[in-house]
């Protein structure tokens, strides 16, 4: 099968599977949660203001209008207004995207590259008591919410030592990357790395027993040139598509480090989406997200098949 | 003649699990965290967790000795002096003063007596730590146990299905995977989240099932797949076994070993996204206490330099979350047939 050929049925396979998440958002909002208008009119609305609300919404129209209503947003990508602050939320999610890349693009690369160098050690030294000591610290790291870490680190680092600033963000990306973003960076390291070793250190076992790399040592190679170019050129296939995967995630996935230390990124507004029961940008961002990651698995897919021609396509 | 028995799937793992050391202790410790649940929720301990028992903030007893404490003189409950000057206006509740110093001569009560210091301290209304880790330990170990019940269940049900019946039911079920994947697991909890609006242990529970059972989906589907072309289903079906008697009595015994495993993983991932909606205030009703909602006070309680809450509240949680995962890995090497040849 050629590569255009597979293009087209990946990209109209996420094309519909777009289609329901849209659907499913649509059935959520309008039906699911009751009627959209008695949140909005608010607490002492009278059966006149809920009325008037319905109308503007459109929810006194039939099934089919309103659901094309939605479509027509999804494509236009023009979601309306936020109902708690009245700004586009187009905006809100331009002017938000800028602070949690900020945030996260350095959160990603620092916990691939730590934990692609810890996953290395421990696969070398496989069954040694450094294995076994990272294997018990990682478990236990993991098993520590994130929510404790923060509530620890914020206070001790930044509060009571004053390393770090406690909370806050600048409008100079250089600022906040060097100041504002490094504790929430190194804290979504404390639980991020954990998980990712485990997975690695698997992905660099499957070839570290390889045939290939006993010739390699046969012939002679030093253990550093089989490591690096044998082994991790091998295992790299699927830690990339690991990483890239795992990109969409992170969007959404930090809402807690921007939380709490008043990062105005895209997590922090859906946490605060969801206390005001804002579903425009509730609705908008769910299917940005699920863009995102659809776009981000057909890209590993690719990738994938580029990087290790033995995978066939299908 | 003697006839060698083979152990079946179920004895192997279980003296497997038994042998692994990790696997035994973190055994025991899930079932000491069961049993303490089975307590609470039994009401056979920490019932007054809702109850102030000591003065606010009561430190650890091994922390701070009663010595040093000032104990403040019991509050009289007595209505005589309310000779507050009015400027010239009447307390419009004046007409029902008689009638409550009445009342309140009538049902003396005494003021409850405090303690300064409690074993593990006591949070910002006196409420006693103690009490309320175990009744939190009970909600967030039962709202994980529920969910992950319900999860699992939804996924073995449609895995099973899709695996065996295949064709458009296939296609159909894994669009629905592919639509619930697409959306990232918390982002997907937040929303059903805002749009349930009540809180309360059904909805989270309801949340975190209805959301989280495309693991034990993708898993079993795969399983039924392989199973339905295996002899032994095919026989069956010659013998003339019914479609569902071929998924259910056939083949589900085949599979059981990974829902365990699923359950188990699912049930230490509910835990933890249990602790996150509560903390964020979408979780548990006020009514109730969990690890989240404990964590939340905490975050405040530090800035205080009260730290008990904090500390026992995470150290429960680690323990627990720890032993579990351990025993999942335990379970999963116990049960893999491939290591046991």
């Amino acid at each position: 099968m050629n590569l255009g050929w597979f293009m087209m049925r990946r990209l109209f396979q996420a094309l519909l599977t777009l289609l329901g998440v849209v659907t499913l958002v649509f059935i959520l909002f309008n039906w699911v949660g009751g009627d959209p208008a008695t949140v909005l009119a608010g607490k002492m609305a009278s059966a006149e203001d809920i009325a008037n609300v319905r109308h503007q919404l459109g929810l006194d129209r039939p099934w089919w209008e309103q659901y094309g209503l939605f479509l027509g947003q999804v494509v236009r990508g023009d979601y309306g207004t936020s109902w708690a602050t009245h700004e586009q939320v187009s905006t809100i999610f331009l002017t938000r995207l800028g602070p949690s890349l900020t945030l996260l693009l350095p959160l990603l690369m620092l916990q691939t590259l730590c934990s692609i160098g810890i996953a290395l050690l421990v696969a070398v030294w496989r069954g040694s008591w450094l294995d076994q000591g990272i294997r018990v610290a990682s478990t236990v790291a993991m098993s520590i919410s994130l929510l404790v870490y923060i509530i620890v680190g914020q206070y001790w680092l930044a509060y009571v030592w004053g390393w770090f600033p406690v909370k806050g963000w600048s409008d100079s990306t250089w600022v906040n990357l060097t100041q504002y973003a490094v504790l929430p960076i190194l804290l979504g390291l404390m639980v991020s790395i954990a998980p990712s070793v485990r997975l690695y250190r698997s992905f660099l076992l499957e070839e570290i027993d390889q045939d290939f790399v006993r010739t390699a040592r046969a012939k002679g190679l030093s253990e550093f040139r089989i490591l690096w170019v044998h082994v991790l050129r091998n295992a790299a296939i699927p830690i990339v598509t690991d990483v890239l995967m795992g990109l969409p995630g992170l969007l959404t996935g930090a809402f807690l480090l921007e939380r709490f230390f008043s990062i105005p990124g895209i997590g922090r507004e859906i946490i605060m989406a969801v206390e005001r029961s804002d579903f425009p940008l509730i609705k908008a961002t769910t299917v940005y997200v699920a863009l995102a990651t659809l776009m981000a698995n057909l890209l590993g897919d690719l990738l994938y098949r580029w990087l290790d021609p033995r995978v066939r396509l299908e | 003649m003697v006839l060698h028995h083979s152990p079946s799937l179920w004895r192997a793992a279980r003296s497997r699990l038994w042998a692994d050391r990790v696997g035994r202790y973190s055994l025991l410790v899930v079932i000491f965290y069961l049993a303490l649940m089975g307590l609470v929720l039994g009401g056979a301990l920490a019932r007054n967790w809702n109850e102030p028992q000591a003065l606010n903030y009561a430190p650890p007893r091994w922390f701070e000795s009663d010595a040093n404490r000032v104990v403040p003189p019991p509050q009289s409950l007595s209505v005589t002096d309310i000779s507050v000057p009015l400027y010239g206006w009447r307390d419009p509740l004046e007409p029902n003063w008689s009638h409550w110093a009445q009342e309140v001569r009538l049902h003396p009560r005494q003021a409850p007596i405090l303690a300064t210091t409690r074993l593990l301290g006591a949070d910002k209304w006196g409420r006693d730590v103690l009490d309320k880790v175990l009744q939190g330990t009970a909600t967030s170990v039962w709202v994980g146990l529920i969910a992950a019940a319900v999860a699992t269940l939804i996924g073995t049900l449609l895995g099973a299905v899709a695996g065996y019946l295949g064709r458009w039911t296939d296609d159909l079920l894994n669009g629905l995977y592919g639509i619930l994947t697409a959306i990232p697991y918390l982002l997907l909890v937040f929303a059903v989240a805002a749009v349930f609006q009540k809180k309360g242990l059904v909805p989270l529970i309801l949340i975190l099932g209805l959301t989280g059972w495309t693991g034990v989906y993708r898993l079993i589907r795969a399983e039924y797949l392989k199973h339905r072309e295996r002899e032994y289903v095919l026989a069956a079906g010659a013998l003339g076994a019914s479609h569902i008697r071929r998924m259910g009595i056939h083949i589900l015994p085949n599979v059981s070993h990974v829902i365990l495993v699923q359950f188990s993983q699912n049930l230490v991932g509910f835990i933890k996204s249990e602790v996150i909606l509560s903390f964020l205030g979408f979780g548990v009703p006020v009514s109730a206490v969990s690890w989240g909602s404990m964590l939340n006070e905490a975050q405040n309680e530090l800035i205080l330099g009260k730290w008990w809450q904090l500390v026992v509240t995470t150290l429960a949680m680690a323990i627990f979350v720890t032993a579990l995962s351990l025993l999942t890995d335990a379970l999963r090497d116990a049960l893999d047939p491939r290591l046991s040849a």
